[in-house]
């Protein structure tokens, strides 16, 4: 009996994946082949066409999508390193101290804290106002309703997601390694390079992915921060699925996105050397 | 990833001990793969086999005591103050939500529910004329009202607010508040008097314009400036109207399209003029900031939230109560007092202007609240669409809100 208690006490996760995960994947996906409209109902038709429509009348906001999200994640990635390095080696006993910091903005909802930043660079607000007023900023210069605003609100979301993973990996950095390679006379730019580096290479894989795709698929920066021709894939799924009830259309999108965020991670995880991805995610 | 979808598709097909029945298997998935979501619309029944229908239903209600009234935000006195009344006459205990926030989105999130035939938990709902509340006539989603039930509307509702093109005879529903789509500009930065549309549409202020996202405001406006009436527009107007549209993005004119935020970026400076809603911009205005807003001479349009009892309401007979209490024009000239929108129940101005404190009386010379019949004669209904024009429409003016 003792050697069957591991399965029972994971029985209640796998069951939980499988009705709210599997199940729902699979509805859409048969949702997604489906047309006809809300009033007269949608039939299974099978109709891959669905897709290819979706992808062509959607492909500038796919792309615009998959632009924002990368520039986002690499500014992450260059902010975010730098950080999770400090607080792993530099923080001391602060170091509790400073990762309850950075999580101290998610204890306020994702939406409140978008639309506080409007409030922060609003083109007469406390910030642009009084460098204008000093004459330091043209009149008409404005952040808010650009793309410099929805990749900035897209940063500011994530970053810990970028900076919690990396420290991970470098809190578990053996320091006995790294006086190993000063001992045999490395430079410390050569110890970064060479040792600690490739040592937080799957905590920078976990960050990435922790990133990149919910950066690429969310709807709100680019909604509240957003102006003319910076709207998203994910503007689009609330679109067609609320205002238009294009059930087919929202679930084709969403599955494409999900194909195109899948195959872009595994050809990253390639780049980056790792044999398997689920490994470098899990270790 | 959409709750209500995935909901949705797991109740319409599964009652509950089914769904027990079947968890965690993946059977499940592979049914429910093999099916996609049924329409709802009902047969078409025959006018009078219809009001039989909901004869048959109303003499089968009972007074139970209780009502929950789902409605937008700030769309009642802080204090609760009329709803208190109504308990009191009546001894009927309410319970009220601000639940909803966007027609859209409101109606996203019942429809698969409604479609799975289980009670939303709203006696009353509020939604705008419009699209939204169109789907929700089609497909059946709505109580039939008994007007025998309802003496206070038929004494007190105003001649314009009573049997709409969208709802002949108020079979569904009646109104709640009206409001006026014009426009609103901030006096400090604009030192005109805006009277024309064509101000949106001005070189001289790109950049700080604002236009509203959803397809039909901004279509109309589109149509108004290419002098159309949207409410007898066909699909050449609307392709016009949308041409124009974009000419106005593309040059930059347009800043943003607005869903809700756009009084906050007026007030702040951010937008200059935009598309508004009079109600807004009369709040803004008693708060002491530099706004106006205008019908233009174009046109501006009319829109009413109504008050519907849905499908499968627990207490349909207290809903009623309630909002025949609501046309009591006491009642309503205290709703007017606070929300500052249209009302479309008469003697709520005389009511106003016999007040003692001056916001009441402002309110009762206000033509946002109670537009002249010049002003009257500039608005024009929301175009009822059709299910096939719907797609049409809404693929022509999304791809300009959402380029």
């Amino acid at each position: 009996m003792r050697r069957w208690t591991p399965y029972w006490l994971a029985l209640p996760a796998w069951l939980w994946l499988a009705i709210f995960l599997v199940v729902p994947i699979a509805a859409m996906a048969s949702v997604s082949l489906t047309t006809g409209n809300l009033i007269d109902g949608f039939a299974q038709t099978f109709s891959v066409s669905n897709y290819s429509d979706a992808i062509a009348k959607y492909s500038t906001q796919f792309l615009r999508s998959l632009l924002y999200g990368g520039i986002a994640t690499v500014i992450m990635l260059v902010l975010g390193y730098p950080v999770a390095y400090w607080i792993a080696f530099k923080a001391g006993h602060r170091k509790s101290m400073f990762l309850f910091l950075l999580l101290l903005p998610f204890f306020v909802s994702f939406v409140l804290r978008t639309i506080s930043w409007g409030f922060l660079l609003a083109d007469d607000g406390i910030l642009f106002g009084t460098l204008k007023g000093w004459g330091l900023l043209p009149e008409g210069f404005h952040v808010l309703a650009t793309t410099v605003a929805v990749i900035g609100g897209l940063v500011y979301n994530f970053l810990p997601f970028m900076i919690l993973p990396i420290y991970v990996a470098l809190e578990r950095v053996n320091p006995t390694v790294i006086e190993a390679a000063y001992d045999l006379y490395a430079s410390r730019f050569a110890t970064f390079r060479r040792v600690v580096l490739p040592l937080s290479l799957p905590g920078v894989f976990a960050g990435v992915l922790m990133t990149f795709v919910p950066a690429t698929a969310d709807p709100i920066n680019a909604q509240v921060l957003g102006g003319t021709g910076n709207t998203m894939i994910g503007n689009i799924v609330q679109t067609e699925y609320l205002v238009n009830s294009n059930y087919p259309t929202a679930s084709a999108i969403s599955f494409t996105l999900m194909a195109v965020l899948l195959i872009g991670i595994f050809i990253y995880a390639r780049a980056l050397g790792t044999e398997n991805v689920l490994e470098a995610a899990a270790r | 990833m959409n709750n209500p979808l995935l909901r949705g598709l797991t109740q319409s097909r599964y009652s509950r001990r089914d769904a027990m029945r079947v968890a965690g298997f993946s059977a499940a998935g592979l049914a429910l793969a093999a099916c996609g979501v049924s329409g709802q619309k009902p047969p078409a029944a025959a006018p009078s086999e219809a009001a039989s229908a909901a004869a048959d239903f109303w003499s089968t209600q009972k007074k139970n005591g209780k009502v929950v009234f789902a409605n937008w935000p700030e769309y009642m006195p802080e204090d609760q103050a009329p709803l208190k009344q109504f308990q009191q006459a009546t001894g009927i205990s309410y319970e009220y939500s601000e639940v909803i926030q966007e027609n859209a989105e409101f109606f996203g999130k019942s429809e698969p529910q409604l479609r799975a035939g289980q009670p939303l938990g709203y006696d009353i709902i509020v939604m705008t004329n419009g699209v939204h509340l169109g789907k929700m006539l089609q497909l059946g989603y709505l109580v039939a009202l008994d007007h025998k039930q309802l003496p206070n509307f038929a004494a007190n509702a105003g001649a314009k607010y009573k049997n709409p093109a969208y709802d002949a005879n108020n079979t569904y529903t009646i109104p709640y508040q009206a409001g006026v789509t014009g426009i609103a500009y901030n006096t400090k930065y604009v030192d005109e008097d805006i009277t024309s549309i064509a101000s949106l549409f001005d070189k001289k202020y790109e950049g700080k314009v604002g236009m509203m996202a959803d397809a039909q405001e901004v279509a109309n406006f589109g149509m108004f400036a290419t002098g159309v009436d949207p409410d007898k527009s066909t699909q050449a107007d609307w392709e016009k109207a949308a041409a124009k549209l974009k000419e106005q993005r593309d040059q930059g004119i347009v800043r943003k399209y607005y869903a809700q935020d756009y009084i906050d970026a007026v007030a702040k400076g951010d937008i200059w003029l935009s598309q508004a809603w009079s109600g807004d911009v009369f709040q803004r205005q008693l708060a002491g900031e530099p706004v106006k807003f205008v019908v233009p001479q174009e046109g501006g349009t009319i829109w009413i939230d109504n008050m519907a009892i849905p499908k499968g309401a627990a207490n349909p007979v207290d809903a009623l109560m309630l909002m025949d209490f609501l046309y009591k024009p006491e009642v309503a000239a205290e709703l007017t007092d606070y929300i500052q929108y249209v009302t479309p129940v008469n003697g709520v101005q005389q009511i106003l202007a016999a007040k003692d404190d001056k916001d009441s009386k402002a309110l009762a010379e206000s033509p946002l609240i109670f537009p002249t019949e010049a002003d009257y004669a500039k608005l024009r209904s929301y175009r009822t669409l059709t299910n096939a024009e719907e797609p049409i429409f809404n693929g022509l003016f999304q791809t300009i809100t959402q380029g």
